[in-house]
């Protein structure tokens, strides 16, 4: 789908004289599923932002040839940028089939929009059948699941026709089934697109990143493989320092090979 | 949207247009009918309040500008037809021999008139539309600056006497485009005007309602961002619904002026809109019929009650007011599903029933 990498560099975002995001870069390539983690406050979901439009941000972020800091909101998802948010925010008073066929539109001609939906796209019911949603058509969005909130809105960035997903925490009140299951979909994914993934959950992260960035005040303190970022005694610091009990006892615990990311690597 | 639902709308609406257009002027004496035609014009701009708050989410607080926007230019007409070549009586009062004020001469022309009753809102509230939605301006502030543009008209024309009437407003219409207003057989043409171009907006709404642009309009009143994240640009989504709703206010003020015979700043005013608003919330802002039955009902308070008993008719209307808000704040239209779903679970917590309930209300 896309060959195009998303390339950040030198990203600076302040807040009335506050460096919440003061300098990072890294990259994103298809193929690959790219993890941001940090402590609370790092600026993962500034930089997310940044890139979106959302907050203001000097340096750049190209995707491909394009560069989007200093582009509209829209503008950017147009090219292409597609993100969810740290909280699930789907139209709670649509139904799954609105949101998608909403996600879906954004090509449609002012005429079409005045006319009824007839029948379900095809790239919907593929993103339906891709998230597992497909028995919740007609269900209200709103009373679904946590779990499958997230899922919907993954689902409307792939009928959006997204080149670049930016996941906030995707996974963050998901049971353990459902994180697997998550992190299966993001390989899937993965293999045409570029996935950046923001998380707290370090077992998610050891089983499904192939590569990660580690930022800490604003600043990229390691960068790597999940081993090497492990292994890196900059990031024990930072999360003995910092984060609670299970996050140290999940930082150092020693990563297996992961089978996802070799098959991820391989194409 | 279901399909059943929707096609049931429409059953509604028919039902609607036979009540109004044929059984109506049977039952009802002329005085009637002209009131009825008035509560008309008010659910006209009532529809256009549903479209852009109960499915846009913008407040819209000053719909007595395009209200007026279309009564004055039909206002200005028929006093121009009525005056024939002379100033009009009102002018030459203040000032015989000074001539007609240049805004009102294209105003004689009839296919000028109408063209203004469509194109003036479209503008207006396109222009002002497009600098509110691009700066992001909405809830409170969008409301109170609307409401301010009310005020702010209303205290222009009452201050511009000999241009527009004034407080005493424009009125003593003798003719409707050649019509002769006093025959009660064009008085009945003119309600048939009016009932007709309700049920052609209460169309147009359920047609926007069904469509994916009235899906659209939803998901930009719950989650704005997410829209934008999507791609679109809300504000060009409000911006069709702030239009939309702009140009029926102005429809139903240029029927008001030939069925009601004066048009004044108080039927434009602060007042006149929050009066407006008032009916949408009683009858359900975001349901199809809930604004129209909501205007016409608080209409026909205002003309027996409020001549009958002016003094009590305001605190009933503002008991109303509480006891929806409170109760109801989906409106009157809300009320049978709410029953039916306190029926169905006498002893359980209700409102994850209701919730659903006026989630179809929404979606109809
Ligand atoms: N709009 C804003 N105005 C002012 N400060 C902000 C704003 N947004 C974020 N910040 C600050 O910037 C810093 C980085 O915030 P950010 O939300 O990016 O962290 P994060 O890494 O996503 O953290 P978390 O894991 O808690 O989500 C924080 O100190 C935060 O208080
Ligand atoms: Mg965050």
């Amino acid at each position: 789908m896309t060959d195009a990498s998303l390339v950040v560099t030198d990203l600076r975002v302040e807040f009335s004289g506050f460096v919440a995001v003061g300098g990072v870069s890294f990259d994103a390539h298809p193929g690959e599923v790219r993890f941001l983690i940090g402590p609370n406050g790092a600026g993962k979901t500034t930089c997310i932002d940044a890139i979106t439009g959302l907050s203001k941000g000097t340096g750049s972020a190209r995707l491909g040839e394009k560069e989007l800091l200093g582009k509209q909101v829209h503008k950017i998802v147009r090219l292409g940028v597609g993100r969810t948010f740290q909280t699930a925010s789907v139209f709670d008073e649509l139904t799954v089939l609105q949101n998608l066929d909403i996600a879906a539109g954004r090509h449609r001609s002012p005429i079409s929009l005045l006319r009824a939906r007839r029948g379900v796209d095809p790239s919907i019911e593929q993103a339906l059948e891709e998230t597992g949603l497909s028995g919740e058509l007609a269900t209200q969005a709103g009373i679904l699941s946590h779990g499958q909130k997230q899922w919907l809105e993954i689902a409307m960035l792939l009928v959006q026709d997204a080149k670049v997903l930016l996941l906030d925490e995707p996974v963050a009140g998901m049971s353990h089934d459902e994180r697997t299951a998550t992190g299966e979909l993001l390989q899937r994914i993965a293999a045409k697109r570029i996935v950046l993934v923001v998380e707290h959950d370090m077992d998610f992260m050891r089983r499904f990143a192939t590569r990660v960035t580690v930022l800490h005040q604003g600043k990229v303190l390691s960068q790597g493989s999940v081993a090497e970022v492990q292994a890196d005694p900059k990031v024990q610091e930072v999360y003995l320092g910092t984060a609670g009990a299970a996050t140290t006892a999940a930082m150092s615990v020693v990563p297996e090979p992961v089978a996802a990311t070799k098959n991820r690597t391989e194409d | 949207m279901t399909k059943s639902k929707s096609w049931l709308s429409l059953s509604g609406i028919g039902v609607f247009a036979v009540l109004l257009l044929a059984v109506a002027p049977l039952m009802l004496t002329d005085h009637w009918l002209n009131n009825l035609g008035k509560y008309c014009c008010w659910a006209i701009a009532a529809v256009g309040i549903g479209l852009a708050w109960g499915r846009g989410g913008m407040l819209v607080m000053g719909q007595g500008v395009f209200f007026a926007l279309g009564a004055y230019s039909m206002a200005m007409h028929l006093t121009l037809e009525t005056a024939g070549d002379r100033i009009p009586g009102f002018m030459v009062l203040y000032d015989p021999l000074a001539p007609l004020p240049m805004f009102w001469e294209p105003f004689r022309s009839a296919t000028f008139t109408l063209l203004a009753i469509v194109l003036l809102p479209v503008i207006v509230a396109g222009i002002l539309g497009y600098a509110l939605f691009k700066r992001r301006v909405k809830g409170a502030y969008f409301a109170i600056l609307t409401q301010a543009l009310a005020v702010a008209l209303a205290v222009l024309i009452s201050s511009t006497i000999r241009e527009t009437g004034g407080d005493t407003g424009l009125s003593d219409f003798k003719y409707f485009f050649g019509f002769v207003l006093n025959d009660p057989a064009n008085k009945a043409m003119v309600y048939f005007i009016a009932a007709a171009l309700l049920i052609v907006c209460l169309l147009a709404v359920w047609q926007l309602y069904r469509s994916r642009f009235g899906e659209l309009l939803v998901a930009t009143r719950d989650a704005e961002e997410r829209v934008r994240f999507l791609g679109y640009d809300p504000a060009n989504v409000k911006l069709v619904a702030f239009i939309v709703s702009a140009l029926m206010a102005s429809i139903g003020g240029a029927l008001f002026v030939p069925i009601v015979g004066i048009i004044t700043p108080a039927e434009i005013g602060a007042a006149a809109s929050i009066l407006m608003i008032a009916g949408v919330a009683f009858g359900g802002r975001a349901s199809l019929f809930g604004p129209a039955l909501g205007a016409m009902a608080v209409g026909w308070g205002q003309s027996s009650l409020g001549s009958t008993w002016p003094e009590g008719w305001t605190y009933i209307l503002g008991l109303l007011f509480i006891v929806v808000v409170l109760f109801l704040p989906n409106g009157l239209s809300s009320l049978p599903a709410r029953l039916a779903a306190a029926r169905r679970k006498p002893d359980v917590q209700p409102t994850p029933v209701i919730v659903a309930a006026e989630l179809e209300e929404v979606r109809s």
